[in-house]
Order: C-alpha cells, then structure tokens, then sequence
C-alpha cells in the first residue's frame, strides 16, 4: 500500500513537473532585453516581476541572448514563439533587423511592444519611451527651482553645441521658463560631453557669475564635472547642480551635497510598465492606435501619439533619499 | 608527418564494427539523446513548425561549415568569415538603394564572396602565408570596410521577393534555407568522399609534401577551397541579410567561431586529414538541438555557451576514452 502511495506521488509529481510551467500561470509575457546581466534591464524585470504580482495571472519570461546582436534576440524570439506565448516585449538591438522575426509572432497571435530602445513600427504594435524631450525639458529646470524658493541665477552646462538631444531639451525647458519666475537662466556653455572640459567650463561658470545658484546640466559627463568643481571650489550648498544623470555616478555628488537631486528614467517603473501594457494589449483591454490610452497600473495610463509611440512618465528624480537604492542598479 | 602513423591501422576491424564505434554514431546518439531530453523537457518541442522555425537556428552557419570543413581538412582555416557575410550583406544593401532586383542581389552577395575568398587564398597561396595569420587580418579588413560604408546606419528597402531565401518555404515546413542545406550536404559529400578532388584534400591534410611529389597541384587545390568557402559565406551572406531584412555592419558578429566549432564538433581533425561531411552534419543537428531545447526552457544565453563548450569537451574527450577502452579490450 505504501509503495503503491509512493509510486502514485511520484507520477504525480512527474507530471506536474512536466506540465507545470504551463499550467502555473495563464499569461506568460517575456520581457526580452538587449542582453542579460545588465544592471539597467535586470531592474526592469524587478519591475516587471512587481506588475505580474499585481496582476496575479501572468508568468514573467525575462531572457535575452548573452552578447547584444540581432541574430542573438531573434533566436530568442523563435524560442518564446514556439512557446505561444501571450506578448513580447523587447528592448531591440537592431531596429531592423528584428521586424521580420516580430512580425512572424504577431502573425501567430503574440502581441508585440518595443520599450527602451525601439523597433521599426511595422514589427511592433507599439513603443514605450521612458519620457519625452517636453518632461526632460520641465524637469531639469524644476529641479533646480525646487531648491530655490526664492528664485536666483542659474547657467546650463551642455555637451556639444550640435548634441540633438541636448538642444531640444534646453529649447523646451526655456518653453516652460514661464512657469519659473525668479529662476533667471544667465547663460549655457559647453562641455563637449568630456570630462576636463565640462570641469573647467563649469569653474568658469562660478567665476563669471558669482551669484550663480545652480548649474544645470543635461548629461550624464557634464552632471559629474560639474558636481566636482563645485565641491573643489568649496560651493556646496552654494551652488545646486542638477541636471541628468546616473546613480551609480552620482551618488559621491549626492552624499557630500554637491547634487541635492538630479533626474533620469528609473528602470524598475520602466519593467513595470511595460508588463502592464503588454498585459493589457493581449486582453483586449485596449488597442494600440493613435490616440489611444492604455492604462499602465500604479504608472497610470500611457497615450499614443499618431505613430504609436507613448512617453511614460516624468523622468525619476534620484537624491539622498534614494540613491542608496539605485547607486548599485546603474 | 606523424599523422600519418598514427591513422595507419595496425590491423583491420570489420566495417559493422568500426562503423559503430565511429564518431558520427558518437554524435548521432548525442543527437537523439537531446531530442528525447528535449521533447520531454517541453510540451512545445514536438512541433512541425517550432522544429522547422528552429532549423534557422543552425543552416546559415552550416551551408559555411561544410566549406570549412574541407579547409580544415586541408590543413588550412578562413577565420574571416563571418566578416565576409557582412561585406557582402552591405554591398548587396548598397545595390539595392541602386535599385538593383532580387537576381542581381543575389549575383553581387555571392561575387563579393568569390572575390574575398579568392583574396584570401592570393595571400595564402601566392604569397605563401599562414591561413590563421591572413584571415585573422581579413576579418577586421572586410568587416571594417562595411563599417567605414555603413558607420552607425543600416540598409533597408529590400525587394519584397528577396525575403524568399531567408523566410520562404520550399514546401510545408521545409524552409529554402533547410532546402538548401540539405542540398548542399548532399554535394560536399560527394565532392569530399567521391571524387578524386576530396581525395587530394585528405592527402594535403595529412602530408602536403607527400601530395605535392604524389602529382597533386597542392596551391590549386587550396586556391579552390577558400574561393569555396568565399562563395558558401556569400551563400549564407544571402540567407541572412534577407532573414533580417536589413544589413548592418554588425551583422553576424561572432559566426566564425560558431562554424569553427561546428566543423571540430563534427569529428574534423583541427590539424587536418581527417573528418567527414556526415560528421558536420549531425554537429549542425546537435548544436541547433540544444540551442533550441534550452531556448524553449528560457535558459539565458551564458548557459547556453556552457552547455556548448561542455559538449564539445565532452565530445572531443569521448571517443579517445572510448578507443582507449576498444583497444585495450581487442
């Protein structure tokens, strides 16, 4: 009898195992990055794993190849199609090249979205950006502004006279410049995004206007030149730097009071949101078309502009309270 | 020299018996085994489709495998490969902003081939260089000049009929590219078991000297086998581009170590003489198998590769334990 029990448990167990993954959790969406053990992207799934949670039915499939090529996610691709699953969403390596393979899922009924770094529009239904250049653009002078009450002088630290991204976030932010009184831009100089040259630029910036309260800057070389210059001028709490940049670079700047806060996307909303969306584009809670909303859990809803293309948040803003967190992510 | 003690019996064993205990048996009860773990381990595996998506997975690298062997054989290796597919990738792309058709396409893809096999065999024959020296050399040279035409950009705006060679299908589930492999199976084993040119390569592989004194025009030979394996990278540079869709300079980064190691996996001696096109075959099998089987379980890439160098490892090693047995036990 008790032979005859344990045979009977172990069949069992034998055939959970083997049917297991498939019966565990209905929707299965698969979280496909540029390549695997990257800070960045092993956070987004840390996000992603936090929406299947809330979602209660879903499975989280995070892969992707192990050097980022094309040819590497496409065989990944065919791997998640031969397993039916419910949605795809990938962070691509070639913008091109993926389109022939993500088309072929979408031909098989798998719902396909691009987050992070995008695919051509015929191989995705739709894109996530992390932000857009009109929040990049209010955020980097909000966050100076936050910090100044009573309003003061503040200069722009650049990367190159012709970066695209630079420029267009400088033109939106002096857009919103309005909503800012008190807050006096003097002047923007450029650092070419190398480190010694932002450095000097920025200690001229002190020089030339001794009044200056905060030092903005748009780029994650200029951000971390400047926050040197002014702890080596001896202007901390003198003069704010702020702007965009990373973490893990920041977090010296953060501690000794150079940077009392700066802003860039956070990976983990960015998981999340992704999953959200993909979930609720493979049950036909929304439809991604120009125009649409669809809603994106805590994130809240994401609107798609007339190529399908949605920003999802204000970029995340990074200080003492949770640099601690993120320094080791990115 | 002493290759050639080595590989002359002592005595002979019955041909039941040595076909048993041959590496290609070796590798086809490797094969099977991967099969049965594989359509135990996923309820996905046993599939017509998903079987056939995944024979994508190895035939590009195969049709260029096949051509290397006989090179290796030869006692030479063309390590510029993979870099060969890129250049021609990018002239078939710069051809089709000309306007150039599928025919003409495919006529510039396998030229540019031609011509990049033949410059390789100019140096190692005329000029009398070591092959590992010059196509490690023609590996950064042809991948260079695609970057220097492409830089960060990509080619697209393929014709729509030349997605044929990398997505279409002959009949059912056989893709052109399995077609096409199965095809050219059938003639490298011809062309290395049954004519009288296989049989000059073996006899340049195991002594060039002893070949050259015996009539055999040893250069002419080898001049043939890298204009061959030119040609088989612009066969494969013709899959691709057209399973991408696109050509980047980046395209098929890495491939050449994948071939290398497909050929050494399908019992080809990497110092020449010995090896056959049956063995190559069954190593595509093997290695698109497992890449596929572990796909579908969502094992990350990094596992993947050491799974590979497990097996081959362990391939290599078997047998010498496994004749070391045989003869001790004849």
């Amino acid at each position: 009898m008790r032979a005859m029990k344990k045979l009977l448990t172990s069949v069992a167990v034998a055939t959970a195992l083997i049917s297991g993954t498939a019966d565990a959790a209905d929707k299965r969406i698969a979280i496909v990055v540029k390549a695997l053990g990257i800070g960045f992207f092993e956070a987004a799934a840390k996000g992603a794993e936090e929406a299947a949670a809330e979602l209660g039915d879903v499975e989280i499939i995070y892969t992707g190849p192990t050097d980022t090529t094309a040819e590497g996610q496409i065989e990944v691709i065919n791997a998640l199609i031969a397993q039916r699953v419910d949605a795809i969403a990938i962070s691509a390596n070639d913008t091109d090249a993926l389109v022939p393979a993500l088309k072929k899922a979408m031909s098989r009924g798998i719902t396909v979205i691009s987050w992070d770094s995008g695919v051509a529009a015929e191989g995705r239904s739709m894109h996530l950006n992390p932000s857009s250049n009109a929040l990049i653009g209010n955020m980097i002078v909000k966050l100076a502004a936050d910090h100044l009450p009573e309003g003061g002088d503040v200069a722009v630290l650049s990367a190159t006279t012709t970066s695209t991204n630079q420029n267009i976030w400088i033109e939106e932010m002096n857009k919103v410049m309005g909503d800012y009184p008190g807050i006096n831009v003097v002047g923007t100089v450029y650092g070419d995004d190398l480190a010694d040259k932002s450095y000097r630029e920025a200690n001229g910036l002190m020089q030339t206007y001794p009044d200056l309260r905060a030092i903005i800057a748009p780029t994650s070389v200029g951000i971390v030149a400047a926050a040197q210059a002014v702890a080596d001028a001896g202007k901390i709490g003198e003069v704010n730097v702020t702007g965009l940049g990373l973490p893990s670079e920041m977090a010296g700047a953060i501690e000794s009071g150079a940077s009392k806060s700066f802003a860039i996307w956070n990976p983990i909303d960015l998981g999340y949101s992704a999953t959200m969306l993909a979930y609720n584009l493979s049950q036909g809670v929304a439809e991604a078309k120009p125009g649409a909303e669809i809603p994106m859990g805590r994130m809240g809803s994401l609107t798609l502009d007339d190529k399908n293309e949605g920003a999802m948040a204000d970029p995340f803003v990074y200080d003492a309270s949770n640099i601690e967190q993120f320094k080791s992510i990115f | 020299m002493n290759n050639t003690v080595q590989t002359m019996p002592d005595h002979l064993r019955s041909p039941f018996s040595s076909k048993v205990k041959s590496w290609e048996t070796l590798l086809l009860l490797v094969a099977i085994g991967i099969f049965i773990l594989n359509s135990f381990s996923s309820p996905y595996f046993l599939d017509a489709w998903n079987l056939s998506d995944a024979t994508f997975n190895f035939t590009e690298k195969a049709m260029i495998a096949f051509a290397m062997a006989l090179l290796i054989i030869s006692g030479e290796i063309d390590l510029s490969v993979a870099s060969i597919i890129a250049l021609a990738s990018t002239a078939m792309g710069a051809a089709a902003q000309f306007g150039a058709g599928t025919a003409e396409l495919v006529f510039v893809g396998l030229t540019v081939g031609i011509c990049c096999g033949a410059f390789n065999a100019l140096l190692v024959t005329v000029m009398g260089l070591p092959s590992i020296v010059v196509t490690i050399g023609t590996m950064s040279l042809f991948r260079g000049i695609s970057y220097i035409v492409l830089g960060d950009g990509s080619y697209r705006g393929y014709p729509e009929d030349f997605a044929f060679f990398g997505q279409g299908y002959v009949g059912w589930v056989i893709s052109f590219e399995l077609a096409l492999f199965g095809g050219l199976a059938v003639f490298y084993w011809v062309l290395l078991h049954k004519t009288n040119f296989g049989r000059a390569v073996y006899t340049i592989g195991n002594n060039p000297v002893a070949a050259l004194f015996s009539g055999i025009r040893v250069q002419r030979v080898k001049f043939i086998l890298f204009l061959l394996t030119g040609l088989m990278s612009g066969v494969a540079a013709v899959c691709l581009t057209s399973r991408l869709g696109s050509t980047r300079p980046s395209i098929g980064v890495g491939m050449e170590l994948e071939v290398v190691t497909m050929v050494v996996l399908g019992g080809v001696s990497i110092l020449g003489g010995s090896g056959s096109i049956v063995g190559v075959v069954l190593a595509a099998l093997v290695m698109g198998l497992m890449t596929f089987g572990l796909g579908l379980l969502n094992v990350p890439g990094i596992v993947m590769s050491i799974f590979l160098g497990l097996l081959l490892i362990g391939v290599i090693a078997l047998p010498r334990l496994w004749s070391r047995y045989v003869s001790r036990t004849e």
